[in-house]
């Protein structure tokens, strides 16, 4: 038998992210995308990042697999799968991208090419990376058709993206994400362009996926309904930090920070007709001239002068929870 | 604003009715091969008929493709029916009757899901606003005052908006113009077509909380269109359930939430994610994506994804009808489905007569 490895595999995270901070630099503007997010993710996990336009959240998942326009800086530290993605090589992160980790997107008509069948698509996936033979590669792809609910999955195999309805097309994109057993699925906001009943239908799939394939997810997204049906961990992002996080149902029950707590009055449900909503007033800040201080203080109904000054730091009142918030104690002893 | 809980005009049922809708039919052709000719027809609203009382809030609801946005435009007489008619408090509005048209306009008035293009990008806010006033003939000063006043109802200050161009707006902020240049000419209804559906949430509660404000204040009727189950619960009293061109469900909003008897109406509000982690979804309620508009099936439209379809579904169209003995008349709870119409031949009939 071989020597067990000093650190065994398990106890790696898969996604190991330390500081990492996004700039996309001009002529006109320096935007701050990222500015400082640390968390880590471990196999078989789903993390939600939860956020408003421009909080920041699709970038911070595209610097993971650096699917980012030359203007980005990135700084900091990522390493996915063990390997430091920001020190990778091209060939390496070609390698990366649609292997070890894949990505699906809110809109697959964009993201399939339309010239190519569906089944072309997937199987030249599997032949750039595994090598197979294409014969070999399309019957994978009809397998992989089957594994996300396609009916009809061989005639669907030689139809072209716009042959295909939005649901179908998502979990034609789906497929196409799982064609190389990746460790490792982000997600950006792959339901949010469908109706309503197909919304669900993609949702229950991904989770039912995530849980036979153990893979770790990365799930963003605006809506707080997704997160909760899909999440294992939610990290609310605003401003380009993740201002709290914890799991789904400790942060959906108790949020701490006001931000997330004020997300959470104004999201309409049901049983709310004839109440006022409990609206966040003004909007979020832009990201090329971010306030001195609490990035969220100018909307804060809880804001002392000591928000104005100073970022506050990350506060941990549990193990698994943390908050950017002053107003936040940290715990005592550490449990 | 402030933050006292809303008294909610409860007694809508009075009110005279001020925009009737009877047979609405809009179908598109689509044309294609070499000659052009006409090789299909999206039926994007089929004979659907309504009506808004004054003061009221009627909430259309339905997936992409059910004809929802086609019945705004209908109503705006942006687009021409091919069969039905509108009629606007008592009088028939028709395209022949120039006058009747122009008049409907003015006090008919649409705000449109995506804020930045429907705002000229080369005017200043203010004479956004103040354009269409001053069209219908009010001196440009006075138009002006007024477009400054809208902007302080709608909550943007105008010593500091009203020279802003579209651009320098955040999307929250730019619906509220939009809103306000709706108001400009003292409209009675105003049709809001997804008008919080490219907002965050954040935001989305400040228009939804000015958009009551504003009715309260102006008298307003809306007709307020959107997919989003929830935020059509919270402003509406009743409402349309659309599938594929045909209503399949009107009723009062309570009634429709807390008792919806069509199934897709059923499964559309069972789809929603649950706002409860510990209660996750467990089965998705329906299968597959709605059909496409072109050529739909035969007979009720949702039979080939209802759980319940019989041969009497493909063959014979359901007619809406009202569900129970409440009565008929506007706050009738309207169902289009043979389970519950007595004489269709269905099965399932007797069962759903006794739960009733």
């Amino acid at each position: 038998m071989q020597q067990p490895s000093p650190v065994p595999d398990s106890a790696a995270p898969l996604v190991d992210v330390v500081d990492l901070s996004v700039r996309f630099v001009s002529k006109d503007a320096t935007v701050h995308a990222v500015n400082g997010v640390s968390f880590q993710l471990t196999a078989g996990e789903v993390l939600c990042i939860l956020g408003e336009s421009g909080s920041g959240k699709s970038v911070t998942m595209r610097a993971l697999l650096r699917l980012l326009p030359e203007t980005a800086r990135i700084s900091g530290q990522v390493r996915v799968d063990g390997r430091d993605v920001i020190a990778m090589a091209g060939n390496e992160l070609a390698r990366l991208r649609g292997g070890v980790a894949s990505m699906i997107f809110q809109e697959p008509m964009t993201a399939l090419d339309p010239v190519f069948t569906v089944g072309q698509q997937i199987a030249e996936t599997i032949v750039r990376h595994e090598g197979t033979s294409w014969a070999e590669a399309e019957k994978r792809g009809l397998e992989l058709l089957e594994l996300v609910q396609i009916p009809s999955a061989k005639r669907r195999l030689a139809s072209y993206p716009h042959e295909l309805s939005g649901g179908l097309r998502q979990r034609a994109m789906i497929a196409m994400a799982l064609s190389c057993r990746p460790r490792l699925l982000l997600a950006d906001e792959p339901t949010t362009a469908l109706d309503a009943t197909v919304q669900i239908q993609i949702l229950l799939l991904l989770r039912r996926l995530q849980e036979d394939l153990g893979m770790g997810v990365i799930f963003v997204t605006h809506d707080l309904g997704v997160a909760g049906e899909i999440a294992d961990r939610v990290a609310v992002m605003y401003a380009g930090r993740f201002i709290e996080t914890g799991p789904v149902v400790d942060l959906m029950e108790g949020p701490l920070h006001p931000y997330t707590q004020g997300l959470l009055g104004s999201t309409v449900h049901g049983g709310m007709r004839g109440q006022r909503l409990t609206a966040i007033p003004g909007s979020p800040p832009s990201l090329s001239e971010l306030p001195t201080g609490c990035a969220f203080a100018p909307r804060c109904p809880q804001a002392m002068d000591v928000c104005q000054t100073s970022e506050p730091t990350e506060r941990k009142p549990r193990p698994d929870r943390t908050a950017r918030c002053v107003l936040v104690e940290e715990s005592i002893q550490a449990a | 604003m402030s933050d006292t809980p809303r008294t909610r005009v409860q007694g809508t049922q009075g009110r005279s009715v001020l925009l009737d809708v009877r047979g609405l039919r809009k179908h598109f052709p689509i044309r294609g091969g070499i000659l052009n000719r006409v090789i299909g027809t999206v039926q994007a609203v089929d004979n659907v008929s309504f009506a808004v009382r004054e003061g009221e809030t009627l909430g259309i609801v339905g997936e992409s493709g059910c004809g929802k946005s086609t019945t705004a435009r209908l109503l705006m007489h942006l687009i021409e029916p091919d069969d039905g008619t509108i009629t606007f408090d008592g009088r028939v509005v028709d395209k022949r009757d120039r006058a009747a048209l122009r008049d409907m306009r003015r006090v008919l008035q649409m705000v449109f899901q995506d804020s930045y293009s429907s705002l000229n990008p080369r005017l200043p806010i203010e004479e956004t606003i103040a354009f269409a006033p001053w069209v219908h003939g009010i001196p440009k000063r006075e138009a002006r005052d007024r477009a400054h006043r809208l902007l302080g109802a709608v909550g943007l200050e105008p010593a500091t908006f009203a020279r802003r161009y579209p651009h320098e707006l955040s999307g929250g902020q730019r619906q509220r113009v939009n809103i306000a240049r709706a108001l400009a000419l003292e409209p009675r209804v105003v049709v809001l077509d997804e008008p919080v559906s490219a907002l965050d949430k954040s935001v989305e509660a400040q228009v939804l909380n000015l958009l009551v404000d504003l009715k309260d204040a102006f008298r307003l009727t809306y007709v307020f269109i959107s997919h989003d189950l929830n935020v059509v619960q919270y402003v509406s009293d009743r409402v349309l359930v659309m599938y594929l061109g045909k209503v399949v469900e009107v009723g009062p909003v309570d009634q429709i939430y807390a008792n919806p008897r069509h199934p897709y109406t059923r499964a559309l509000l069972a789809s929603r994610p649950s706002m409860n982690p510990r209660q996750r979804t467990t089965e998705a309620p329906l299968t597959g994506d709605p059909p496409n508009p072109i050529n739909p099936p035969s007979g009720c439209r949702f039979r080939t994804r209802c759980a319940f379809a019989e041969g009497v579904c493909s063959t014979a169209e359901p007619r809406l009808a009202a569900s129970d003995a409440v009565g008929g008349g506007l706050d009738a709870h309207m169902v289009a489905c043979h389970m519950l119409a007595p004489d269709s031949g269905h099965s399932k009939t007797v069962l759903a007569s006794n739960t009733a």
